[in-house]
């Protein structure tokens, strides 16, 4: 059997001038799952009754709700609803992958003449396009809020001023928006792409038993980075608000 | 030496370089807080947080380095 790595996302069809990825169609899949969720949590919240699935849902939001709390404080109803929908998408993009013998349905691809059998699904965080994304949309908040709870000259002052050693730290500061992107952007793929890869190795080296371990620490991964997107926009965001001393 | 074999070269000495440094900072990190929680069971909540936060910023560096072997061998 043929494994083939390919680190950027095969394009199964286009929509007029977009071309439709493996990656972006597994992101879309997750947002629908997201969304028939949230839905159906609405319902079981309206009925008034409480059962399993109620119970299971508060529990997860409780959880990152006393965890937004301890680092925000006061700012938690503000930026709890982003914080969740990061972490709650990250981590099913993450494990979608995973998911026994997602990545074996394929699709046939017509490409210059020649038909090539692509995997229909691929998880979304290990197409660089899509964690760049997310990067972006975190970084970008922070800077919105950070105008918004600051005003525009006292948020810009933090960048920009002329107040000996603290004109240098700021100009740090506004190169680490930049890097800030790339490493949010870098850590999520890189970690999970790197465990796609070493699924794929381990499985091909051998294919009984031992990849069952491997597939457990990427189901801890996926968490554990889901988190870290998560719990550092949250930082950021929390940091950027504040009034400098 | 051919290129496919300088290409292996080049992607395992920049991920084997790449993962010492994070290894050293993780450990260092990883005894403070073990210290601490010794110290002070109490707090093992918030230093379990504060300790994933910072295993985070020291890992990114070695999955930089991992970024740029996988570039070396898929895309190069």
């Amino acid at each position: 059997m043929e494994h083939h790595i390919s680190i950027a996302a095969e394009t199964l069809f286009h929509i007029g001038p977009i071309a439709v990825t493996n990656a972006l169609l597994t992101a879309v899949v997750v947002t629908i799952l997201l969304s028939v969720f949230a839905l159906f949590a609405h319902r079981a919240f309206q009925s008034q009754k409480p059962t399993l699935f109620t119970s299971f849902v508060e529990q997860i939001i409780a959880f990152f709700y006393d965890l937004t709390e301890s680092i925000a404080g006061k700012n938690a109803p503000i930026f709890f609803p982003l914080i969740m929908t990061f972490f709650l998408f990250i981590i099913i993009a993450n494990w979608f992958g995973l998911l026994p013998g997602i990545t074996g349905i394929g699709l046939e691809v017509v490409e210059h003449g020649e038909s090539t059998v692509v995997p229909l699904f691929r998880a979304a965080t290990t197409d660089l396009n899509a964690t760049i994304a997310l990067a972006l949309i975190s970084v970008g908040v922070t800077q919105y809020y950070g105008f918004k709870f600051l005003g525009i000259k006292k948020h810009l002052s933090k960048y920009f001023n002329a107040d000996g050693m603290n004109s240098f730290v700021g100009i740090l500061e506004f190169v680490g928006v930049f890097s800030g992107i790339l490493s949010f952007a870098f850590r999520l793929f890189g970690n999970i792409f790197a465990g796609e890869v070493l699924l794929v190795v381990m499985g091909s080296l051998i294919p009984l038993v031992l990849p069952i371990p491997f597939l457990g620490l990427e189901i801890f991964v996926g968490f554990i980075q889901a988190t870290v997107f998560a719990v550092l926009s949250l930082v950021f965001m929390s940091v950027a608000v504040e009034h400098a001393q | 030496m051919e290129l496919e074999s300088m290409k292996a070269l080049a992607a395992a000495i920049s991920i084997g370089l790449g993962a010492v440094g994070p290894g050293i900072g993780i450990g260092l990190l990883a005894k403070g807080a073990m210290e601490a929680i010794g110290r002070n069971p109490e707090a093992t909540n918030n230093i379990r947080t504060n300790l994933i936060l910072a295993i985070a910023f020291a890992e990114a560096l070695a999955i930089y380095a991992l970024v740029v072997s996988l570039i070396i061998i898929f895309v190069l």
